[in-house]
């Protein structure tokens, strides 16, 4: 496929970072041509400096034959403009643009054929937040991602003493509370991935990922680990886009207080929000945490844009009786280093948000991706095609068709009810499959897996 | 001395627009053959003519007027209006000193509704009718009037505006031009006042009591055609209409304007002022009605309601008409009349005192200081209805309640130095500078200021000028500065 990415800044990079590696053809486009000097020594991909928004440009990059336009530059208008360009000029097949302000978002006919022509718009910060905020509501769990407008959700966690679970082999599960629908996917010892069997007995430190209707999740949790008592204040460090947008999420439903360091934008942040304690000062200032109580703070969040600050911040709150820490880390060098020491989760922005846009890259019909254990696995949602003839999946149960080494399928959505992947449970087309990859390098066999042949058409 | 000149040739002008108001009592005096009817010829030919008189004077003065121009002619006009209008009073009632007089007008024109005379019923309709004209005329301002009039005849008008609307709220302006804000802000004051006619002719009063009452209410005046005031009617579905409007006049016209241009009821909700004043002042009259119940005032619940709630929200929005003579009620119940009096109206209404707008930020100011000893690093702007009010006006507002209560301080000790009792100084000062009406002990809603001494009265009437033009704009002119070039 080829792909033409508009702006090398952290979410263009980490976008070419993630499709060189499928086999694409990109080119980056950016007005900084530094930026893109760096790239294209680390990445195999073509480059070119010059304004996203122009005509000349474009064309220069290559647009006339691309098959995907990703608009991501820091200007919400140069993304508009480019999708816009790319419509009328050229005919590009798909346009995405990251529109950050919500005034644009707000209304959605500028996004439609006949104004800006943007098939998807994707907001970082707005994606962040979400995942962030369900971190919070889920407090024990490492990760919380949805599937199927939320129906079904893939939970991280790591197993204690004191869950139920622990010590007693995973077909326990089943028969200690047969109403409850979940599904253990995967379990990571050690960092080494072992596939789950009715007779794996769940140890102490396992992490655990497990699929539940989402309304299930706070009690598959109780099976894993001792439960805690819900979240109710959170301190965030840092009111950039995500802080405060986490901030204003957060504020009805929990104490919030807010830490930054700039006057002015606390100022403006205050003005902004109701109901949450804006504090002037510095995130990694522990008088400052101690007079505000960091030992009675259950989440913990240190979300600035400089990743030192963050760590740093996060370690001293975990010091100071944080019950939970969480720092948002950019440079994945550092979220290696960081993660399942004393912070409790060490947050990649690049992971989190990338799965909305390989949703779009990818073969077949992917609704949605979400990249785990810092990119090396993957959760996917396929949507299954065809009949018995033309696809390998419809119409088969989950024992007879031929899933790669190391993949599981977790749940079925087939309308509006949640299926667990039991083996004797058949595929019918136009369910959305969950499937839990455990090494990335299968996703391709996976996807091809899911694919109509040509028969079908 | 060339700025008073200056100002006094506008004056003149506005002297001779106002002579043109002796037309409704005139034409009552044609339709009830009172007799009355030469000397409110006279009343205006005097007002004309001393008005043109100013103005042909100072003609040469006449010039643009600046800020300074609007504070010292807002107060000159508002001491200079009563002064003539003083004409007709002396013309027809035998024997009223023009202290007394005086009073009577700065009373109407303030909307502060505390009276001098005695024997209202019999007084000429023409008469009655014109204090309660005042009362409309004093309601909104007369200077509202002259900015939509003044404008026309090249006389420069924003400034006024600023020194009279009331509150800290005078920059959201509602159309882009000055005059034709005073315009809408006085087609929406009219349209509601004979509404208020309509519906106190309907619940039974006379054409002319409907139209002297609703002019009284709407103004949130409290002048009455009768002594007993309202309770002279006894009915309690005049005093549910009466206690309608004077909570509509006690809100911002402002918010009127855009509940009326935008069809909608719901942008009185987004006034976090009018909220608070109807919330308050209806919380406390269920309040006080229970309590006058419990107290044995009065025999059922819903009397003591009733009268309860008639006679609190006369007080609290500062209009002054009574039912009951509140002043034998038990002293909780008019302490705390007397209370909201002060801070209970929203600003841009026709009511006095604090103004709601500056209770709410006193009230958040204060949680503010609480926080910041609890979060000394915590920043926390003052937000009134998600609107956020920069610390100047703050510190204005500040301000103002210091001058607020040291004016009630001096003017209590005058009249307690002029061996007023203690009890009756302090209600009149408040019911004054609040241009509620009705004080208690000597002064209270039974009796009225005229057993007051002469100089008691001045100090009365000082204290409704002061109140009713917000302090600062009166004091201002006591400040060497201001006279400074």
């Amino acid at each position: 496929m080829k792909i033409l990415i508009l702006g090398a800044g952290q979410v263009g990079s980490t976008v070419a970072e993630n499709l060189v590696g499928e086999a694409n053809d990109i080119t980056v486009v950016d007005s900084d041509g530094d930026k893109l000097r760096l790239l294209q020594d680390r990445l195999d991909l073509r480059t070119l400096t010059g304004n996203a928004a122009h005509p000349s440009t474009l064309e220069r990059a290559g647009i006339a034959d691309t098959d995907m336009l990703l608009a991501v530059t820091q200007s919400d208008e140069v993304n508009l403009v480019a999708c816009k360009l790319a419509s009328t000029l050229y005919n590009t097949p798909t346009r995405i643009a990251r529109i950050r302000t919500v005034d644009y978002l707000k209304r959605e006919e500028l996004f439609s054929k006949e104004n800006f022509c943007v098939d998807f718009s994707i907001c970082p910060e707005q994606i962040l937040t979400e995942y962030i905020t369900k971190l919070i509501e889920f407090p024990e769990a490492l990760q919380v991602l949805e599937f199927a407008e939320g129906k079904v959700s893939l939970v991280a966690v790591r197993a204690f003493e004191g869950g139920l679970l622990v010590g007693k082999p995973l077909s326990y599960l089943r028969t200690h509370m047969p109403q409850v629908k979940a599904r253990v996917a995967a379990i990571f010892r050690h960092d080494r991935a072992i596939m789950p069997e009715g007779t794996t007995i769940v140890q102490d430190g396992d992490e655990i990922f497990f699929i539940a209707a989402s309304d299930n999740i706070r009690r598959v949790l109780k099976e894993m680990r001792r439960m805690d008592k819900p979240a109710k204040r959170v301190m965030i460090v840092g009111g950039g886009n995500i802080g405060r947008r986490l901030a204003k999420a957060l504020e009805r439903d929990y104490h919030v207080k807010i830490i930054e360091i700039n006057k002015k934008a606390c100022q403006k942040m205050a003005e902004e929000l109701s109901n949450t304690l804006v504090l002037n000062g510095d995130g990694t200032d522990e008088k400052l945490m101690q007079q505000e109580n960091i030992n009675e703070v259950d989440v913990f969040c240190a979300l600035t844009n400089d990743d030192e600050n963050n760590i740093m911040s996060a370690l001293l709150a975990k010091q100071g009786g944080a019950r939970k820490v969480l720092a948002l880390i950019n440079r994945s060098a550092y979220v290696d280093l960081v993660q399942g020491g004393k912070i409790d989760i060490a947050l990649s922005p690049a992971q989190v948000t990338i799965g909305s846009l390989l949703a779009y890259v990818r073969q077949g019909d992917v609704a949605a991706v979400h990249s785990l254990r810092r990119g090396a696995a993957e959760a996917l949602e396929l949507v299954a095609h065809g009949d018995r003839e033309s696809s390998l999946v419809v119409g088969r149960p989950i024992s007879e068709i031929n899933l790669p080494e190391g993949t599981t399928i977790g749940a079925l959505v087939r309308g509006e009810t949640v299926i667990m992947g039991h083996h004797d449970m058949v595929i019918e087309a136009e369910d959305h499959v969950i499937v839990f990859v455990v090494d990335k390098k299968m996703v391709k066999k996976v996807e091809k897996l899911f694919q109509v042949s040509l028969g079908f058409f | 001395m060339r700025r008073a000149l200056t100002v006094l040739n506008a004056l003149g002008l506005m002297l001779v627009v106002f002579s043109s108001s002796y037309i409704l009592p005139i034409m009552t005096s044609l339709i009830y053959r009172d007799d009355t009817l030469e000397d409110f010829l006279l009343a205006m030919l005097w007002t004309a003519g001393t008005g043109l008189l100013m103005w042909i004077l100072t003609r040469r003065y006449k010039g643009e007027l600046s800020i300074r121009h609007g504070y010292l002619l807002v107060v000159a006009m508002w001491t200079a209006m009563p002064a003539v209008a003083t004409f007709p009073l002396l013309l027809v009632i035998d024997g009223l000193s023009f202290t007394h007089a005086y009073f009577e007008t700065m009373s109407g024109i303030t909307t502060t509704g505390a009276t001098v005379l005695t024997g209202l019923d019999s007084l000429p309709p023409a008469i009655n009718l014109w204090r309660h004209e005042l009362n409309w005329i004093g309601g909104m301002g007369i200077i509202v009037l002259a900015v939509a009039v003044l404008p026309l005849l090249g006389i420069g008008g924003r400034q006024l505006f600023k020194a009279e609307t009331p509150g800290p709220m005078k920059e959201s302006a509602l159309t882009p031009r000055i005059t034709e804000t005073a315009r809408s802000l006085w087609l929406v004051y009219a349209g509601i006042t004979l509404a208020c006619i309509v519906s106190l002719k309907l619940v039974g009063m006379t054409w002319f009591d409907a139209v002297c009452h609703a002019f009284a209410a709407m103004g949130l005046g409290g002048f009455s055609t009768h002594d007993a005031s309202v309770g002279y009617f006894n009915s309690p579905a005049i005093e549910f209409v009466l206690i309608v409007f004077m909570l509509i006049a006690a809100m911002n016209f402002a918010t009127h304007y855009l509940a009326w241009r935008g069809k909608s009821l719901r942008i009185y909700l987004h006034d976090a002022e009018a909220v608070a004043t109807v919330t308050l002042i209806l919380g406390s009259c269920v309040g006080v009605g229970l309590f006058l119940w419990w107290q044995g005032t009065y025999p059922s619940f819903w009397t003591a309601l009733r009268y309860a709630s008639f006679n609190l929200v006369s007080m609290a929005t500062d209009c002054g008409f009574a039912s009951a003579d509140f002043n034998k009620w038990p002293t909780f119940a008019p302490m705390w009349m007397l209370l909201l009096s002060c801070i209970a109206v929203s600003s841009g209404s026709t009511g006095g005192g604090i103004k709601m707008i500056r209770t709410l930020v006193l009230v958040k100011q204060a949680g503010r200081e609480f926080l910041k000893l609890l979060h000394p690093s915590a920043v926390n702007p003052m937000k009134i209805g998600g609107q956020v009010v920069a610390n100047n006006i703050v510190f204005a507002v500040l301000g103002f309640i210091f001058l607020y209560f040291m004016s009630i301080a001096t003017m209590t000790f005058a009249l307690l130095i002029s061996g007023l009792d203690f009890i009756s100084s302090f209600s009149a000062v408040i019911a004054c500078i609040n241009n509620a009406g009705p004080g208690l002990g000597v002064v209270g809603p039974a009796s009225n200021f005229g057993v007051l001494t002469d100089f008691q009265v001045w100090v009365c009437t000082a204290a409704m000028l002061i109140g009713r033009l917000e302090i600062f704009t009166v004091l201002i002119l006591f400040t060497p500065a201001f006279w400074k070039r």
